[in-house]
């Protein structure tokens, strides 16, 4: 009766412990899936900045029109991108129309000037160092969420019910690793 | 990085844990001493934490109070919430208000009991004189202390603290009345020498453990720094940022008026600038470490 009762008590145990175990699976799962849209979340806010600021440097830098087309094409072909990797390089490409905008605002004192250019140049820059860190905090919580399934005794659980590792952002683009320069 | 974060973690824990401990050893001799049993430690646990959840709760206001800080609004300062917002993203929680001191010092905290609560304040002198990674290695800092619930840790070595400084004052007064009844009860019965060597001990330790407290509570206090540094730094990805902040704020003559004694433990660098180097008493009873060994820590990252 004693062993039988201690059975009970062990099995119990495990239940409770491997229940546990589950749910910070499932956490750390839906963690993840918040983490990847809050990039999102500031990549859009990204793109909704830069109509604003081609416009505001059209007003002053009329001729450069060239510039500006290649920014909004980027910024189309960024929006529309399906998938991690093209979302990535899409990305990249607007960086560097970006950069070249801000190159041309150079040759303009008074743009420079304005009030409503520094706001938005200051946004943009903000927004892209959101950008960064809401990949870095998704790669942080893949790791939290890969390294539970692989470490022992939780690995068990997540076989069990076939939990998948998700991969990491990468960026491929060497240029791309460095932080954003812009130079004035 | 990762093992400074957790070495450091393991540090506090094994403090309080200690702390703990010679509470424990404290309430042995404090029986023993006056005869109270153990209703005066729960008396003194109670006490002491009546006391310290007034500043529990209210303390954020308090402290922003008394450094005459004012909340801001993203369209006064939007470089000031920019980087709070992206640091608050890279460490997975809510984007904490901004206050700002209207002082030319550079310096920084922050307050309140949860990240859903947290306020970061710094001065305007940091947001003139720091650039954008010195600016965000200082954010990360006060970052990490929310996201690591330094208040609320800090708040219970406070409690702690508070239970020796009662148990030791009860300690000190039944002396002072002549012993409690037990011990003059047993020494009556005549057992000799151990017993007045006990006695001796318990008047020793009543005298000295208010002294050790407050040495391990700012002892808690210091490794909080570093971890705060060390996980900072990770949310950074880049300790130089912070290394160059804190050598620019330390370099800085100029004493932050707003703050005081009181308040001085939770900025990121001492902001009353009795940086008397690392010599060993000094060294027991400040708040902070020295900035030399939290540069040469993030360097080391």
């Amino acid at each position: 009766m004693g062993a039988f009762v201690l059975l009970l008590v062990i099995v119990a145990a495990a239940a409770l412990i491997a229940v546990g175990m589950y749910n910070a699976l499932v956490t750390l799962r839906n963690r993840c899936d918040n983490a990847w849209s809050q990039i999102d979340v500031q990549l859009r806010r990204r793109y909704d900045l830069i109509p604003n600021l081609v416009e505001t440097v059209k007003g002053y830098a009329k001729h450069e029109s060239g510039v500006f087309e290649r920014v909004t094409q980027a910024r189309t072909a960024a929006v529309n991108a399906q998938g991690v990797k093209a979302q990535g390089e899409a990305d990249n490409v607007l960086t560097g129309a970006l950069k070249s905008l801000f190159a041309v605002a150079e040759a303009y004192p008074e743009l420079k000037a304005n009030q409503n250019f520094l706001m938005l140049q200051e946004e943009l820059a903000g927004t892209e160092s959101k950008v960064a860190y809401a990949r870095q905090f998704y790669n942080d919580t893949v790791m939290k969420f890969n390294m539970r399934q692989q470490i022992f005794p939780s690995n068990i659980i997540a076989n069990m019910f076939g939990f998948k590792t998700r991969e990491y952002f990468q960026i491929e683009d060497e240029v791309a690793k460095g932080p954003v320069k812009v130079q004035f | 990085m990762y093992e400074q974060i957790s070495r450091n973690k393991w540090k506090s824990a094994g403090l309080v844990a200690f702390f703990v401990v010679f509470i424990f050893v404290l309430v042995w001799f404090f029986e023993y001493v006056t005869g109270w049993g153990k209703g005066g430690l729960v008396l003194a646990v109670l006490v002491a934490m009546g006391s310290a959840a007034v500043g529990y709760y209210s303390s954020d206001k308090i402290v922003l109070g008394i450094s005459r800080a004012r909340p801001v609004s993203k369209d006064e300062f939007p470089y000031l919430y920019n980087v709070v917002e992206g640091l608050a993203i890279a460490a997975g929680i809510p984007a904490p208000k901004c206050y700002v001191i209207d002082d030319t010092a550079p310096n920084a905290f922050a307050a309140g009991r949860k990240p859903e609560t947290a306020v970061i304040c710094v001065t305007t002198g940091l947001l003139e004189k720091l650039n954008r990674v010195e600016l965000e290695g200082v954010i990360a800092h006060e970052m990490s202390h929310i996201k690591n619930y330094d208040v609320r840790l800090q708040t219970l070595v406070v409690v702690m603290a508070g239970v020796v400084a009662l148990l030791s004052d009860w300690m000190l007064r039944s002396f002072m009345w002549g012993g409690g009844g037990r011990r003059r009860g047993r020494s009556r019965s005549g057992s000799g020498g151990a017993e007045g060597l006990l006695v001796l001990a318990g008047l020793a330790l009543a005298v000295l453990s208010p002294l050790v407290a407050t040495i391990i509570q700012l002892a808690v206090s210091r490794k909080r720094e570093f971890l705060a540094d060390a996980s900072g730094a990770m949310l950074t990805r880049y300790p130089a940022g912070l290394a160059s902040a804190l050598r620019k704020i330390s370099a800085d003559a100029e004493p932050l008026e707003a703050a005081n004694k009181a308040t001085a433990h939770l900025y990121i660098v001492n902001p009353l600038k009795n940086l008397k180097g690392g010599g060993g008493v000094n060294r027991l009873f400040s708040t902070h470490p020295p900035i030399e060994e939290r540069i040469a820590a993030l360097e080391k990252m």
